[in-house]
This record gives C-alpha cells, structure tokens and sequence, in this order.
C-alpha cells in the first residue's frame, strides 16, 4: 500500500504537535490543532495511511504523549526521520505509532508516494530506491501491531 | 568485575543484575512512580478501568497535583476533580495537592534517594537525577504500564560526563551551564543517552542547584542527568526528613569507567541567555544588544526555587522596575515561598513591583495564565519553544533568576553582574 508523504522541517516540538493551549481537551481537539504551527493545512487534509517526513530531532520537549497520539488520531501511519527525541519514540509505540529512523530521510520529496517494507525496514519512493531504515526491535513493532501497549496489556491479562 | 557508571550501576540493581552492559535491553523493577493532574488521574483511571487493572503498589506512587491549579475554567476544574476523586477513592498515601511543581515537592518530600529507580509523568522527571536516582520522564501510557506491573523496560544507555573544572564565578548558576551545553550540543545532543555531571564545580553546587542540572537535562535530550551523591546529598535529604539508611558511597562511576568525556571551564563561564525559539539558541548575556523586554517570568520547577528567588533578590534589592516592566514570580513549591517569606525575599521582590502568582506550573507551560501577546519576555523556566507559554507572537528568552531580575530592572537584557549587589 502507498503512502502520500507529508514533509515539514527539523526540531519539531510536542508544541507543535499538541500545543499546550488545548492540552485540556480531548484527542479530538488536540489533534485538530496538530501542527498548525509549522504547517496549517497539515490536520485538515491528511488521509489516513499517509506518512509524515521530518528532518533530525523530532518530537523534542514535553512527555505529552498526546503529541504522538495527535498523528495516530489522524491517521498518520508513520513519522520517518534521522533522529527522534527519545521520550517521544518511547511515548509514539506505546500509543501505537510506528517511527522510523532513516538517515535518508530528506531525499522524500513531498507529496511523493512511498511503501514501507517493515520485514526488511526499507522506505520505498518512486524513483525506485529503497532507503534503510534503522531496525525496530521486535516488541515494538509487535506493541505497534497491536495498536499500542493498553491493547497488548488487554491480551495478556485475558485468559487464554 | 567490569567496570559500571553509575547509570549502569542504578539499572543493573533495578533489573536484579550485577552489571549491565551498554545498548542491552533490560526491564527494570520501579521504586517510585510520579503522575500529576495533567499526565496523571485523567489519563490513566480510564485506562485502568479498561484493563479492569490496579495499582501494583500505593506505597510507589505520588501524585502531584500542580498544573491546572489555581482552577481558572470548566475543564481544569474537570481535570482537578478527577484527580482529587481518584486520590481519594484509590486511598493513595502520597498527594501533593497546590503544594508546588512536582519536580521540587517530590524531593523535599522525602521520596527519593540515592540508588533508586523512578519513573515521572513529565519530561523533566531527570531532576532526580541530582539525587542519585535513575528518573527519567515517561508518557501516560507507558505510566499506566508501570502503574500495572511495576515494571519497565530501558536500553542501557553509554555515559557522557559533563566534567565542569574550576568554580563558577559570582553571579553564574546551574542554569548558565546546562544552557551553555544545551548551546553547545542542541537539544537532542544528549541522544537519550545517561548524562551525568561531575568536577569540582558540580560538587560545589548546591543541592537546588544541582536539581536545575538534572532537570534541563531534558533540554539536552538525555534520558537522566545523574550527578552522584555525596555527604551534601545526604545532608540535604535527612533536612527534609529521610530517615532511611542511605548509602552515598555506592552510587558513583567506577574509574576507569567506559564514558565519553567531556570538559568544560566553569571560572569562564559567563551568564547565558538563550533567544527564541529554543534553549539552544544561548550565548552569552552581554552579547545581546538592545533586545528591550516587557516582561520578565520568575517562575518553574528550574527557576523559581528558594535560591533562585534570592537570587532575583539580590539584584533587585532597593531597586525599581524598568519604565512599564512587569514582572511575574511563581514559587516553585509552597515550602520555598514561606522560607522566602520569612527572610524578607519575598518582600524585597514585591517592593521592587513584582506580582506574586500561585506556587504551579502557570504560565511555563502555557496552562494557566499567559505571557502577554506580542511582548519580549525573560523568563527562567526551561523552554522558549513558540508559542509554549500560551502566546504565539510572544518572543520568550531564557536566563538565570540574576539575569531575569537584571533584565526587569534595565528593560533590556544585560550580563546580570553589571548591576548586582
């Protein structure tokens, strides 16, 4: 399946991503305001199974996991760039967002479409190359297959 | 036996281990859990209900309630009265209710010491770091992960040692370093790898002091910012009543350690002072020129603690605000506001025209309050992202509680030691 890819800039803060203003309200609300900042036309007209591309050092600031659950609510299906802030890349598989860590990640172009090859972590563009992607242990990936650790926490607390 | 820093020592005695090595993935049994309103009650009793779960253990747990207090509209109100009810209908043993940031309260409430492993609702849960306790911050899912099992998992991080050589001169503080290394490195230079400060100036500071170091060790983008104990930590702690044994010999790099070094001269340190719109953007505070300021925000878990009100104190001392300046202070913690009370701090800073705001988060966070529209504003807190302190034209600077007073008394930003006392 091919994703549209979205691109905004390095630094992005959780501000950015759920500005503290609206941190009072529900999920719904704060991802409405998602990003504005940096790209106003971003929440509006994203389309579930798109993927997000951002320069170095994404996520940076605040334990706020609404700011990845924002991307989650949109339909966002994952956040490709060099480098991600490590609270933010805990915080985005527990609530089911897969991140992945591409050095190349600026040679995505916007509104070009990608496929993710999570078996073997490869991004795939249209120009035919395939961008290698820094492994994701497996219970990540497994936490995000389940859509987060509260449905993965469900599963192994019913009795099989 | 191999050689530990004190990050792997910590999370080796977490996860029943004698040594870890650096990139393994263990999971770690948690001492201490830390939640506030915010990241806390409204966020993880749904979960629990779901899960039909419970908390693993009341004695572990603190909450905090400190973000959206004083209640200024219907849904902080909402967000307040679940994390009240929930307190009381989970009987929890330890609440801290508009007692002051959590990162301030948790320590002077005796909760942590050297050798534990804690987890906070918040980002800038490494000040237990100043302690000698692997904290870090966590999300409220992973919080509600911990709340269930008791448990976490963390990759052992390498070392970077921040050795800072030499005394800090008058007037230069903890937070001049952390925002010269915040400059130096950016802020993800930390790579959420284990920070930890050590030097002849680091064992100089103060146990506040050192607090700030841990607590913008977030800002460096590290997972902790430890600084090991020492006879200072434990006088500190037995000060706010810890009665356990504590055991400061323990809690320290082996020499000879894996690390990467880093070396830094603290005698020529010179105040900082960072631009908008991020802590990495500091330089030294005489090098800016004429940057006029309308406000100034003494305030957060990283600014606002006893010394650093005597600090603004001591500059401000018989002095007058700039033409039209307004100053905003914000205790960190109800205990420091009545000492401060109590040495005449308080009213040296309210003669000079500061407005005195309630003992939370405020407007750090942009949660309750905001800085003006349009204004330059200095503050102390941790963050200058746009638009973080509730206005998006707002222009926020950050500096130490000397440079924050010096800049509300000149109306402009100055290196603080032109005109201290």
């Amino acid at each position: 399946m091919s994703a549209r890819v979205w691109r905004v800039g390095e630094d992005i803060d959780t501000d950015a991503l759920a500005p503290g203003a609206y941190m009072k309200f529900g999920i719904d609300e704060i991802a409405r305001h998602c990003l504005q900042r940096v790209r106003p036309d971003f929440a509006s007209a994203v389309q579930r199974g798109d993927v997000l591309v951002a320069g170095p050092n994404f996520g940076i600031g605040s334990s706020r996991e609404q700011a990845a659950a924002a991307l989650v609510h949109l339909g966002v299906a994952a956040v490709i760039a060099p480098s991600f802030s490590g609270l933010f890349f805990r915080n985005a598989f527990n609530v089911g967002l897969l991140l992945l860590t591409c050095a190349q990640a600026e040679q995505l172009a916007e509104g070009e479409h990608v496929t993710l090859d999570l078996d073997h972590g490869l991004v795939l563009n249209e120009k035919g190359q395939a961008l290698t992607c820094e492994p994701v242990p497996d219970f990540l990936l497994d936490m995000v297959r389940a859509g987060g650790l509260l449905n993965l926490l469900k599963t192994r607390s019913r009795p099989s | 036996m191999m050689k530990q820093t004190l990050a792997q020592k910590l999370i080796a005695a977490a996860s029943g281990r004698d040594t870890v090595a650096e990139g393994e993935i263990v999971t770690c049994s948690v001492d201490l859990a830390m939640f506030h309103d915010s990241s806390g009650p409204r966020r993880l009793e749904p979960m629990l209900r779901e899960l039909g779960a419970t908390i693993w253990d009341r004695n572990k747990v603190v909450l905090v309630i400190d973000h959206y207090v004083p209640e200024s509209d219907d849904e902080s109100r909402r967000i307040v009265r679940i994390a009240r009810d929930w307190a009381r209908s989970e009987r929890l043993p330890h609440v801290y209710d508009s007692q002051g940031i959590c990162h301030v309260v948790v320590p002077q409430g005796g909760h942590l010491r050297p050798g534990m492993f804690c987890v906070g609702g918040d980002s800038h849960s490494p000040t237990g770091g100043a302690f000698g306790a692997y904290m870090f911050g966590v999300g409220s899912t992973e919080m509600l992960g911990v709340v269930v099992t008791g448990q976490i998992w963390v990759k052992v991080p390498r070392t970077l040692m921040m050795r800072w050589n030499g005394r800090l001169g008058d007037g230069v503080t903890a937070k001049d370093m952390m925002l010269h290394l915040i400059g130096r490195y950016g802020m993800n230079g930390g790579q959420y790898q284990a920070v930890e400060f050590c030097g002849e100036a680091v064992q100089a500071l103060s146990m506040p002091e050192r607090m700030t170091l841990s607590n913008m060790s977030a800002e460096l983008g590290s997972q902790v910012g430890l600084v090991a104990p020492d006879e200072k930590t434990a006088a500190w702690l037995r000060e706010v009543g810890v009665t356990e044994p504590l055991d400061v010999q323990r809690w320290h790099s082996d020499e000879g350690c894996d690390a990467e070094w880093y070396d830094f001269d603290a005698s020529t340190l010179a105040p900082q002072v960072a631009a908008p719109h991020s802590p990495a953007n500091a330089r030294d505070a005489g090098s800016y020129r004429d940057i006029a300021v309308q406000a100034a925000y003494i305030g957060a878990c990283t600014g606002a603690k006893l010394e650093d009100l005597r600090a603004a104190a001591r500059v401000l001392r018989g002095k007058r605000l700039a033409d039209g300046m307004r100053l905003i202070v914000a205790p960190a913690s109800m205990k420091d506001q009545a000492a401060a009370t109590q040495e005449g701090v308080m009213q040296v800073l309210t003669d000079a025209g500061a407005q005195v705001l309630p003992t939370t988060c405020g407007a750090c966070a942009g949660y309750g309050g905001s800085i003006p529209d349009g204004a330059t504003v200095i503050s102390s807190t941790a963050r200058n992202f746009k638009g973080r302190m509730g206005s998006e034209s707002a222009q926020v600077y950050l500096g130490s509680p000397y440079s924050v007073a010096a800049a509300a008394v000149a109306g402009r930003i100055i290196d603080p030691r032109e005109v201290m006392q």
